[in-house]
């Protein structure tokens, strides 16, 4: 049940009906446009996070299911998927106008298996993915226009792996770029959230998208591990923590095989003391818990100006205690579950490292769900720049808040992590903003708003953030080669 | 009598010094004597281009296409010493005119890998090419020359520093680009030249965490080429892999970074 935290903020509850998605008790590979048994017969539950419930049985893909894939991609490239531009951009319009027609049924798929709020699932995550298709719909014919350094060629088969914590967004980041510019494609979705890719079958098959060219292979890391090894395999795309991608380019270094990596962050979120507070709150908050703050972009570190630290403080804190933490199903819900049991552990750990490390935690009151993994959102205010809430990547609602006197302190505390995917700068001063922007080394930077994606807008990260950029022009050049 | 001539003695180039090997080894191509580089110097030069780095990429981009030219001017004056470090005249002629190519660039990359993005939604939003940070070059060793130039002229016009490893073959060619690279203008540390077998010293490179790219054009066997590209992996390092004198906008797309910028529209 959602709570508000303040009097006067109580809603009734609101929950979007389940009975638009019909989940089925098995789900087997899908392999050449048709649902295929794993070889060596494993399968594994898929649950809601918000109840620990089993939602269905997901085959397990083994080393014989991923060669079958891989040829069966294969085959699919060589029929000459890549030689009919017309045609790949038609069945690109068709999957977008069916993620739209069907977008219902997605937000609410994706809110029972991830967890995620259905405000968001439905108004971000369906929406977005739909969009992504139509983009690169328009591609598929135009490729020789978008680049000046070449003649645009596919790789091939791609394998691409994706994360749980946005399923369906990240497949359609994969796939409709892939597909556009001539690939045919292999993909993983995340242990934990398969239904929508597994739906999303349902899609290609209703497309009429020819056999073998998307093949969706489900399994934990064993199998990701797997095929990214696969020989047959032109190119590996992979989103997902720093660790694993660190894995994969060591596993591919020496083939030759195409590498793109899109992986963790630690985004700095700088608020100077002529901001619009009003308005930076918002995009703190948006910055860190939306989706429970399972986003690599998200603005986990806070800097904010000294002289205006209290105030900023006080407006957050207020504002925190007005989110709405529950049944991811419920359209008055802010902050849904927590994706995993592991994730969970994950976040209360650094919570306590916070706590160790000498900062001070603030969690507003809010009944958490009796079932089903939660968090409330946390905010740890006197964080110094050493501690490991502020270092390391927890993928949770935890803002980490340091201060800074200047420009320059923040610049240099913002750029001083491994990581550089994403940042925030608030202020009214255009120069500055500006100025900060182009200091910032970060692949996306949000000045006077965060966390906001577009097909059209390139994202990707600096340093161990990743390379490649997904989205936008750009964001072809990993699936070709330009000769 | 004779005038006994004055015979130079050849340094590695290292945040804008010429300095000796601080292990003291040498090796000789030609009965002439060269630094043979340490894993030090190497960790040395990285250190070195990191402010080289925040020095060059500082500077407007039309300021670096100008010193990227006065590079050129540099070597055209060297001519007789390059010819005699390399293949002949042909590939000094190649070499200087790569470098020429590439001081025009500087200016128009944004404008070329760069765009302004339709999103849907009241937003201004654009992206731009921006340099890397250091990037680490194990130099190709045939052509000696050009193929030193054509790794290095792209890495320097993107606005990135470097690190270059020049094996024993192109040695003499790289003691003769590092006086051309001392006199352009170039601020300290923003190209630093090594010399010396690169089996050891790449590796270093390679794995070095302060490195944001690393450009193997050297046609190295299989094996070496893996090795590296796994130490590179340790970063997160960017691995470029081209021909040695390849010339393109492609070459200058793989050493830069697009950054993405959002802001609102409002009234």
């Amino acid at each position: 049940m959602a709570t508000g935290g303040a009097a006067g903020w109580e809603y009734a509850p609101a929950p979007e009906a389940r009975d638009v998605v019909r989940i089925r008790p098995r789900y087997e590979l899908w392999i050449d446009g048709a649902w295929s048994a794993p070889e060596a017969g494993d399968y594994f539950p898929t649950l809601d996070p918000s109840s620990e419930q089993e939602l269905a049985l997901v085959a397990c893909a083994g080393r014989a299911d991923i060669d079958r894939a891989v040829g069966a991609a294969r085959a699919a490239f060589q029929r000459g998927w890549a030689s009919d531009h017309g045609r790949r951009a038609s069945y690109l319009f068709r999957i977008a106008r069916i993620l739209q027609t069907r977008a219902r049924e997605f937000a609410v798929l994706e809110s029972i298996d991830a967890g995620k709020p259905i405000r968001e699932s439905r108004d971000v995550d369906v929406p977005l993915a739909a969009a992504h298709f139509f983009y690169y719909a328009g591609w598929a014919d135009k490729l020789e226009y978008a680049f000046p350094y070449g003649a645009p060629a596919p790789h091939g088969v791609a394998a691409q792996i994706i994360p749980w914590n946005f399923p369906l967004l990240m497949l359609a980041w994969k796939i409709a770029p892939a597909l556009a510019a001539g690939n045919t494609v292999v993909l993983k979705p995340a242990e934990t959230t398969p239904l929508t890719a597994l739906l999303f079958c349902e899609v290609a098959r209703e497309a009429g998208l020819p056999n073998g060219v998307v093949n969706i292979l489900t399994g934990g890391g064993d199998t990701g591990a797997e095929l990214v090894r696969h020989p047959d395999i032109d190119k590996v795309a992979f989103t997902g923590s720093t660790e694993v991608g660190r894995d994969i380019a060591r596993a591919v270094a020496g083939t030759g095989t195409h590498l793109t990596l899109e992986l963790g962050g630690k985004a700095a979120n700088i608020v100077f003391d002529d901001a619009a507070l009003d308005q930076a709150v918002e995009g703190i908050i948006n910055g860190i818990y939306f989706n429970q703050g399972h986003v690599c972009c998200a603005g986990s570190r806070l800097l904010v100006q000294e002289s205006i630290e209290e105030r900023l403080i006080a407006k957050l804190t207020e504002r925190m205690r007005r989110l709405r933490v529950g049944d991811p199903l419920d359209k008055n819900t802010d902050v849904g579950a927590i994706n995993s049991r592991a994730q969970l552990e994950r976040i209360t750990d650094y919570v306590r490292y916070g706590i160790e490390d000498g900062a001070e935690i603030f969690q507003p009151e809010c009944a958490l769900p009796a079932h089903g993994y939660f968090h409330a959102p946390t905010m740890f205010t006197g964080v110094s720049p050493s501690d490991r809430i502020a270092r390391e990547e927890i993928f949770g609602p935890v803002l980490a808040v340091l201060s800074f006197r200047t420009a320059e302190e923040a610049i240099a505390m913002a750029n001083n992590t491994r990581y550089g995917l994403s940042a925030g700068v608030w202020t009214e001063k255009g120069s500055r903003a500006l100025a900060v922007a182009q200091a910032l080394r970060a692949g996306v930077i949000w000045i006077n708003t965060f966390n906001k994606f577009d097909p059209s807008s390139p994202f990707g990260g600096y340093r161990e953030s990743g390379f490649g950029r997904e989205g936008g022009r750009q964001g072809l050049e990993p699936y070709l080669q330009l000769t | 009598m004779n005038r006994l001539g004055v015979v130079k003695t050849n340094k590695l180039f290292i945040g804008g010094s010429f300095v000796r090997s601080e292990s003291g080894r040498t090796f000789a191509v030609a009965g002439d004597h060269y630094p043979l580089a340490s894993r030090k110097d190497v960790r040395d030069a990285v250190r070195a281009a990191r402010p080289g780095y925040a020095r060059w990429s500082a500077m407007t981009a039309y300021n670096r296409g100008q010193v990227l030219y006065r590079l050129a001017e540099m070597l055209e004056t060297r001519r007789d010493e390059l010819r005699a470090a390399c293949g002949g005249a042909a590939e000094v002629d190649r070499s200087i005119d790569r470098v020429v190519w590439y001081a025009g660039w500087p200016d128009k990359l944004t404008q070329v890998l760069g765009t302004s993005n339709s999103v849907a939604g009241p937003y201004l939003n654009y992206t731009t090419a921006e340099p890397m940070g250091v990037v680490g070059i194990v130099a190709p060793a045939n052509p000696p020359l050009e193929g030193l130039l054509s790794r290095l002229a792209p890495v320097l016009a993107a606005g990135n520093s470097a690190v270059v490893l020049a094996g024993e073959a192109s040695a003499p060619a790289a003691m003769v680009l590092a006086e051309a690279l001392a006199t352009s203008d170039l601020p300290p540390g923003a190209a630093n030249l090594l010399t010396g077998p690169v089996g050891e010293t790449a590796k270093v490179l390679a794995a070095h965490l302060d490195i944001d790219a690393l450009d193997l054009a050297t046609a190295a066997d299989p094996d070496e080429l893996a090795e590296l590209e796994r130490l590179a992996a340790g970063g997160i390092t960017r691995v470029v892999r081209q021909d040695a004198t390849e010339q393109s906008l492609a070459t200058l797309a793989a050493f830069v970074e697009l950054k993405t910028v959002w802001h609102p529209r409002a009234i």
